[in-house]
C-alpha cells in the first residue's frame, strides 16, 4: 500500500475503485412475465383482482357507515363495531390500490435498469464570476458599494430592521404572561383554620375518620366553590396527602413536633422533582412513590427522599384538630410546593403566617 | 373516441404549457432515475404518515373544540355521565363516541403520529449507517434532523390537546422542567401558560402550534428536503456499473409513480388496519384533566420516553451529595436541567453535526453518491450502534415500571442497573460493533482472495485433502473491493523550516487525532496485484492449503508493519 | 454466489417470528368479566368451631394458635374481621408460601364454605369489617361515572387507570383488578391488604365503593377502540407502533424493493 499521503484531500469526485476496474452493469435477468405471455396475462388478472378488492373495501366502509349510523352510541360494543368495520373497509380500499399498483410496476412495467449521469453540483467558474459581478454591480448601483461608504445609512437601516420586530414581539410576549406575578407560586389556599376536605367531593375529614393505615387525598375546604379555572390552578398547588401511622412508627421532625396529630401527618402531594402528583402510598413501608420518575419519600421520616431523582422532602402541611373534631391546617406551607425553580427561595416574603385563601380573584 | 381524448389531452397540455412552461419540468422530472432498494422507502413511510396525519387531522378539526371552558358531560358514555370537564375533552369524547368513524380517524391520527417519528428515526439510521449524509448531502441531513425535532414538537403539542389526566400530567412535567431552567424558568412558564399552571390558555395555544405553526414548518422543510433529493439525485448502493458519477435505476414515470404512489396506499391501509383493531390513547380511561389524580403507567408517547428515562435515572442524591444546589439563595436544579435539557441537547447536537465531524476525520472533499456498506466504516457503524444502545437504554429506563411489572423485577434495581449501564454498555457496543465490522471486512478479503467454499473435497496424489474454492465473479469482487480506503490524516508540522509556528496547527492536530480514531485500525481492500497473485497461485478452480494461510499471515504482517511505520511518522 | 442468494431469502424470518409471537401475546388484551358476587351468610357456632380447627391446621404456624401473630413473620389477626380473611384466603394469597411484603396470588386452597368458617372464627376474636352483602357489591346499583372519579383519585396511581395493575417499589406491585370479583375488590378497599392502604367507610363510603366496582365492571365491555394492548398506556402503544405497524410496513417495503421473479 502506498504511504498515507493524504490522497483523499482532494476536491474532485473519485471512485473508490482501489485500482480495480468497474465491471459494469450486471446481467439483466428477464422476468417470467417478460417471456411467457401466460404469466403476463396472469399478472394482469392479479392486478385487476387487487383493484377489485379495493372497490369491495370502499363498499364495506360505506355500508358500515350507513348501516351502523343509528346504533346506540353509548354501547361500547357498538362503537367497537363501527370503528372496526369502517376501518377494515378503509384498509381494503387502500391496500388493494397499493398492492395492485406495486404489483403492476413490479411484474408488468419494463424493468431494464437505466443510467443517468450526474453533474457536479458546483456552479461553473463562469457562473460564479457572473454572480459575483452582478452582486458588485448591484451594490454599486445602490450606492452602498464603491466609493461612498454611507456608514450612517447602513447603520440606521440595520438598527431599524433589528428593533422593528420589538414593536410586535414585546406586546405579544408581554401579554402572553398575563400579570407575570410569579410570587403566586409561593402561596396556596391553605391557611390557619382551613379545614381538610376529601378529594374530589369536598367532604370534611374528622381525625377519628383517619384510621391507622389510611390515606386520604385532600383538598382545602372551599376549593370546589371556585370557578373551574381557578379551581384547577389552586388545586394544582394545594393537594395534600393525609396519612395516619402508628405514632410509634412516626419520627417527628425537629421543629415540627406539633405539626402532626396523633400519628396523622399531611404532606404536599406535588413532587419536589418536576411536579407530578406523588400518590403511591405503601402502607407497610410508609414509602410514598411518584409514578412519573419514581422519587420515593419516607412518610415516617419527614417525607425525606430515599430513592429517585428528587432532592428535597415533600413540604409538610402543619395540621391540628378544631373544636368540632375536624382536621384543619395551622398555616400555609412554609415553602413553595412543587418543583424547584431558580428563585424559589427569593422574594423576601417567606409565606406570611396569616395567608388566607386568595383563590377568589 | 381515442383520437378525441388525445386531442383533448394535447389541447389541455398546450393550454397549461403556454401559461407555465410546464413542458420543461415534465421533461426534466418524468424519466428521472431512482435506484431500487427497500431501505430507500423508509423516508417515504415518514412522508406518507405525515400526509395521513394531515388528512386525518383535517377531519378531527371539524369536531374538536380547543377550549378550556368548563362543561358537564351529557353524552352517552356511562363512565363520564355528568363529569366536569373542559370543552376540549368533551369534544374529544364526542368525536370518539358520537361521530361514526370519528374514533377510527382519531386512532389513525395517533397511530400515524407514532409511526411518523419511528419512520423518521429508522430513515435517519439508514442514512447514517450507509453514509448518505456525506457531501453534498450534509445540509439535507440537517434539514432532516430539523424535521425530526419538529416531529417531536408536533407530537407533543398534539398529545396534550384532549386535555386528559395522562397528557395533563405530562404537561405538568414539562412545566416543572421549564421552571427548573435557571433565571428565566419561572417567567417562561408564565409566558407559556398565560399565568399560573394550568390556566385557561394552554390548550388554544398548543392547538395553534399543532395545526398551524409546526405542520407549516414541517411542510416547508419537507418541500426543501425533497427538492434537495431531486437536485442531488438519489444515492445508490455499490455494485457493478455504479459510480459517484452516475445513478442506476428505474424511471420516475411510470415505475416509481406506481411503486411510490402505491406504497402510500399500502401505508395508509396498514395504518387503517391497526387503527380499526387496536385502541390507542383511550382518553376516556384517563378522564378529564385534574391536577390531583395520576395513574400507574404515566408515560409520554414513546418518542419522549428517553427524556423520561434520563429524568428517572438521574439521582437526587449522588454519593451523599445533592444534585440540586442552593447558591447565594438561588436554586439550581441540576437534577432537572442536566437530564431534561443538557444531555438531550448534547445528544441531538452531536447527531446534527455528525456529517461535519466525519468530514474532518476523512479530509475528503469529493461528492459521494455511492453508499458505504456499514462494515467498511467500522468506527462510524460502531458510533451509530453505541448511540442506538444509549437511546434504547433510556427508553427502557423510561418504561422501567412497566418492565418491572411485566418481568417481576424491582424498578429500583432496574434504575440502579441503568445508572451503570448507560456508561458501560454504549462503549461496549461500540467496541463489539467495530470488531464485528473488521471481522466482516477480513472475511470479505478472504472471500475475494480465495473464493467461495464449494464443499467439494479433493484428494491429491500425495494424500493431502483440500477443499475446492470457486473464485468470485467480477460483480462479487467489485462489491467487496470498491470502498473508500481512508488513512489517518497527515498534517504539516507545527513549525516550518525557519522554526516559525504556523496558524491553525492545533485545529489540524485535532483533526488528525479524530482521523486516527477513525482510521488507525482498518482492513485494506484487496489490490489488483494481490488478487492476481492469489488467482495465479490457485490456478483455475484450484485448491489452496497451507500456503494460503502463510500468505495471508504475511499480508497481515505487512499491514502491521505499515501501521507501525505510520504511527511512527505521526509521532515524529 | 448461490449460497449468498439463498441466505438472503431467509432474512425476513426473524421478523415473521416476532410478528407471530406478538399475535400470540394479543391474547393478553382480552379482558375477562368479573364473576358475580356471592352473598355472605350468617356464621353459626359450628362454623366458628370448624374455622378454629382449619386455622390451627393451616395458619397457626405463622400467625400463632391464638392468631396473635409473630413479630417480623405474620401480623396479629385479632380485629381484622371476616372481610380480610375472605379476601386473603379467597384470592389465594393466604396461606403464603414465604413471608414477605407481597402476597402473590395462588390457586385458592379452600372451599368457599371453609373460607367462611375461617372468617367466622377470626371474626369471633374481635370486631372487624364483615364480608359485604350482595347488594353492596352489585355493579348494577353503582354509578360508574362517580366510580371513575373515586377510582382515579384513590386507586389509579397504583392499579392503573382502569385497573390493569402497576409497579411499586422494590419489586412489589399493585395487581391487576380486571379479573378480581366485586366482593374481593370491596374487601381490599375496606381492609388494606399488604402494601395497600386502608380505605375505610369514612374515606370511601360504601356507596362510593360500589361505584368503583361499577366502574371496574364497566371495563369488562372492553375498549371502544378495539383491543386494549393490556391497558398499560403509551409504552405498549409505542411498542406496537414499532413492532406491528412499522414492522408490517417495512416487511412490505422488502416486497416492494424485491425484483419480481
Amino acid at each position: 500500500m502506498s504511504a498515507p499521503d493524504n490522497n483523499h484531500e482532494h476536491d474532485s469526485t473519485t471512485d473508490p475503485a482501489n485500482g480495480h476496474e468497474n465491471p459494469g452493469l450486471p446481467y439483466h435477468r428477464p422476468r417470467r412475465a417478460d417471456q411467457d405471455p401466460k404469466a403476463d396475462k396472469k399478472a394482469e388478472r392479479q392486478v385487476a383482482a387487487l383493484f377489485g378488492i379495493s372497490i369491495l373495501g370502499t363498499v364495506i366502509a360505506l355500508w358500515a357507515y350507513f348501516s351502523m349510523n343509528d346504533a346506540d352510541p353509548g354501547e361500547v360494543s357498538e362503537i367497537q363495531q363501527v370503528n372496526m368495520w369502517i376501518g377494515l373497509g378503509l384498509f381494503l380500499a387502500m391496500i388493494g390500490i397499493g398492492l395492485g399498483a406495486i404489483h403492476w410496476a413490479k411484474s408488468l412495467m419494463r424493468d431494464h435498469e437505466m443510467v443517468e449521469e450526474r453533474h457536479e453540483l458546483r456552479s461553473s467558474d463562469e457562473s460564479r464570476e457572473g454572480a459575483i459581478q452582478h452582486l458588485k454591480d448591484g451594490a454599486t448601483d445602490s450606492g452602498l458599494g464603491g466609493v461612498k461608504r454611507r456608514g450612517v445609512l447602513k447603520g440606521s437601516l440595520i438598527t431599524a430592521l433589528a428593533i422593528a420586530p420589538l414593536a410586535v414581539l414585546v406586546p405579544q410576549i408581554g401579554n402572553m404572561g398575563a400579570d407575570w406575578n410569579v410570587s403566586k407560586f409561593r402561596h396556596t389556599m391553605w391557611g390557619p383554620g382551613v379545614r381538610l376536605a376529601r378529594d374530589p367531593d369536598g367532604a370534611l375529614i374528622r381525625a377519628a375518620d383517619v384510621t391507622i393505615g389510611s390515606v386520604f387525598h385532600v383538598i382545602p375546604d372551599g376549593l370546589n366553590d371556585l370557578d373551574h379555572h381557578y379551581l384547577l390552578q389552586e388545586k394544582a398547588k394545594a393537594v395534600v396527602l393525609l396519612v395516619r401511622l402508628d405514632p410509634q412508627d412516626l419520627n417527628l421532625q425537629e421543629g415540627r413536633e406539633d405539626w402532626s396529630f396523633d400519628g396523622i401527618v399531611a404532606y404536599s402531594k406535588i413532587c419536589t422533582h418536576v411536579g407530578c402528583p406523588v400518590a403511591l402510598y405503601e402502607q407497610q413501608t410508609h414509602h410514598l412513590l411518584c409514578p412519573c420518575h419514581q422519587s420515593t419519600f419516607d412518610v415516617a421520616n419527614g417525607a425525606k427522599v430515599v430513592f429517585g431523582p428528587a432532592k428535597r422532602p415533600l413540604p409538610q402541611l402543619p395540621i391540628a384538630v378544631d373544636d368540632e373534631g375536624y382536621i384543619v391546617a395551622q398555616a400555609d406551607f412554609d415553602e413553595p410546593i412543587g418543583p424547584s425553580y431558580w428563585d424559589r427561595l427569593k422574594g423576601g416574603d417567606s409565606v406570611p403566617a396569616d395567608t388566607s385563601e386568595e383563590g377568589g380573584h | 373516441m381515442g383520437a378525441k381524448l388525445d386531442r383533448a389531452a394535447s389541447g389541455t397540455a398546450n393550454y397549461v404549457d403556454e401559461r407555465t412552461s410546464i413542458g420543461g419540468f415534465v421533461k426534466f422530472f418524468a424519466r428521472k432515475i431512482f435506484p431500487d432498494h427497500w431501505s430507500f422507502m423508509l423516508g417515504e413511510i415518514a412522508l406518507y404518515s405525515f400526509i395521513i396525519l394531515l388528512l386525518s387531522g383535517v377531519f378531527l378539526t371539524a369536531f374538536y373544540v380547543p377550549s378550556m371552558t368548563e362543561v358537564h358531560y351529557e353524552g352517552p358514555f356511562a363512565t363520564m355521565h355528568g363529569v366536569e370537564m373542559t370543552e376540549a375533552f368533551a369534544s374529544t369524547l364526542k368525536t370518539s363516541f358520537e361521530v361514526p368513524g370519528g374514533l377510527l380517524i382519531r386512532q389513525i391520527h395517533h397511530w400515524s403520529a407514532l409511526l411518523f417519528i419511528a419512520a423518521i428515526l429508522v430513515h435517519m439510521c439508514r442514512v447514517f449507517f450507509t453514509g448518505a449524509f456525506r457531501k453534498p448531502r450534509e445540509l439535507n441531513w440537517l434539514v432532516g434532523f430539523t424535521l425530526f425535532v419538529l416531529g417531536l414538537a408536533a407530537g407533543f403539542t398534539g398529545y396534550s390537546l384532549p386535555d386528559d389526566v395522562l397528557s395533563g400530567n405530562g404537561l405538568r412535567i414539562i412545566d416543572g422542567i421549564i421552571k427548573g431552567v435557571p433565571l428565566i424558568g419561572t417567567y417562561t412558564s408564565y409566558w407559556l401558560f398565560g399565568g399560573e399552571y394550568p390556566g385557561v390558555d394552554i390548550i388554544p395555544r398548543l392547538f395553534t402550534a399543532h395545526i398551524l405553526l409546526v405542520p407549516g414548518l414541517i411542510l416547508a422543510l419537507i418541500a426543501l428536503h425533497l427538492f434537495l433529493v431531486f437536485l442531488h439525485k438519489h444515492t445508490q448502493y455499490p455494485g457493478g456499473g455504479r459510480s459517484h458519477r452516475n445513478v442506476v435505476g428505474l424511471p420516475l414515470f411510470p415505475v416509481y409513480t406506481a411503486k411510490a404512489g402505491g406504497f402510500f396506499f399500502v401505508v395508509f391501509g396498514i395504518v387503517a388496519l391497526v387503527a380499526s383493531v387496536f385502541t390507542i390513547n383511550p382518553v376516556w380511561n384517563y378522564g378529564p384533566y385534574d391536577p390531583s389524580p395520576v395513574s400507574a403507567g404515566t408515560q409520554p408517547d414513546w418518542y419522549i420516553l428517553f427524556v423520561d428515562g434520563l429524568l428517572r435515572m438521574w439521582p437526587g442524591w449522588l454519593f451523599g451529595l445533592p444534585t440540586e444546589w442552593e447558591l447565594w439563595g438561588y436554586t439550581l436544579s441540576l437534577n432537572i436541567i442536566l437530564p431534561a435539557v443538557i444531555v438531550p441537547a448534547l445528544f441531538f447536537g452531536i447527531i446534527a453535526l455528525y456529517p461535519w465531524i466525519e468530514a474532518w476525520a476523512t479530509g475528503d472533499r469529493g461528492e459521494k453518491h455511492v453508499l458505504d456498506r456499514p462494515r467498511n466504516v467500522p468506527v462510524r457503524t460502531g458510533i451509530g450502534v453505541a448511540f442506538i444502545v444509549f437511546y434504547v437504554l433510556l427508553v427502557i429506563e423510561g418504561s422501567n415500571d412497566i418492565v418491572a411489572n411485566l418481568f417481576h423485577l424491582s424498578l429500583n434495581d432496574i434504575t440502579i442497573f441503568m445508572q451503570w449501564a448507560i456508561f458501560l454498555l454504549p462503549p461496549l457496543a461500540f467496541w463489539i460493533t467495530k470488531r464485528i465490522c473488521l471481522g466482516l471486512q477480513r472475511k470479505d478479503r478472504e472471500l475475494v482472495l480465495h473464493g467461495h467454499e464449494t464443499g467439494t473435497i479433493v484428494r491429491y496424489e500425495h494424500g493431502e485433502y483440500v477443499e475446492v474454492h470457486e473464485p468470485l465473479d467480477a460483480q462479487e469482487t467489485w462489491l467487496r473491493v470498491s470502498y473508500e480506503n481512508y488513512t489517518p490524516l497527515e498534517i504539516e508540522p507545527e513549525r516550518n523550516d525557519h522554526g516559525v509556528a504556523r496558524n491553525g496547527y492545533r485545529w489540524d492536530r485535532f483533526k488528525q487525532r479524530l482521523s486516527r480514531f477513525y482510521f488507525e485500525e482498518r482492513i485494506e481492500p484487496v489490490t489488483p496485484a494481490e488478487l492476481e497473485a492469489a488467482r495465479h497461485h490457485h490456478g483455475g478452480a484450484s485448491a489452496h492449503g497451507k500456503s494460503d494461510a502463510a500468505e495471508a499471515e504475511s499480508a497481515d504482517k505487512r499491514l502491521d508493519a505499515e501501521w507501525n511505520e505510520l504511527d511512527g511518522d505521526a509521532k515524529k | 454466489m448461490h449460497a449468498i442468494a439463498r441466505r438472503r431469502h431467509h432474512r425476513a424470518a426473524p421478523l415473521l417470528l416476532v410478528l407471530a409471537l406478538l399475535a400470540l401475546i394479543t391474547g393478553i388484551a382480552a379482558v375477562a368479566a368479573p364473576s358475580t358476587a356471592q352473598a355472605s351468610t350468617e356464621a353459626s357456632a359450628d362454623d366458628v368451631v370448624a374455622g378454629e380447627r382449619l386455622f390451627a391446621a393451616n395458619c397457626a404456624s405463622c400467625h400463632g394458635l391464638d392468631a396473635q401473630g409473630q413479630d417480623g413473620v405474620a401480623p396479629s389477626l385479632v380485629g381484622i374481621g371476616a372481610a380480610a380473611v375472605d379476601f386473603q384466603v379467597g384470592t389465594g394469597r393466604m396461606p403464603m408460601q414465604a413471608s414477605g411484603p407481597q402476597a402473590p396470588v395462588k390457586p385458592v386452597q379452600f372451599s368457599q364454605d371453609q373460607i367462611e368458617q375461617l372468617a367466622a372464627w377470626v371474626a369471633s376474636l374481635g370486631a372487624g369489617p364483615a364480608i359485604p352483602t350482595a347488594d353492596e357489591v352489585d355493579p348494577a346499583l353503582g354509578d360508574p361515572a362517580n366510580g371513575m372519579l373515586v377510582f382515579r383519585t384513590n386507586c389509579a396511581m397504583c392499579h392503573g387507570s382502569i385497573g390493569g395493575g402497576g409497579a411499586l417499589t422494590q419489586g412489589k406491585f399493585a395487581p391487576s383488578l380486571l379479573e378480581t370479583t366485586p366482593t374481593h375488590i370491596y374487601e381490599a378497599m375496606l381492609t388494606g391488604p399488604q402494601s395497600m392502604p386502608v380505605f375505610n367507610d369514612a374515606n370511601i363510603t360504601p356507596e362510593m365503593k360500589r361505584d368503583v366496582i361499577a366502574y371496574l365492571d364497566f371495563q369488562s365491555n372492553g375498549s371502544p377502540g378495539g383491543l386494549s394492548l393490556g391497558a398499560i398506556g403509551p409504552v405498549s402503544e409505542g411498542l406496537w407502533a414499532w413492532l406491528v405497524l412499522l414492522g408490517l410496513i417495512i416487511a412490505s417495503t422488502i416486497w416492494v424493493g424485491a425484483r419480481s421473479s
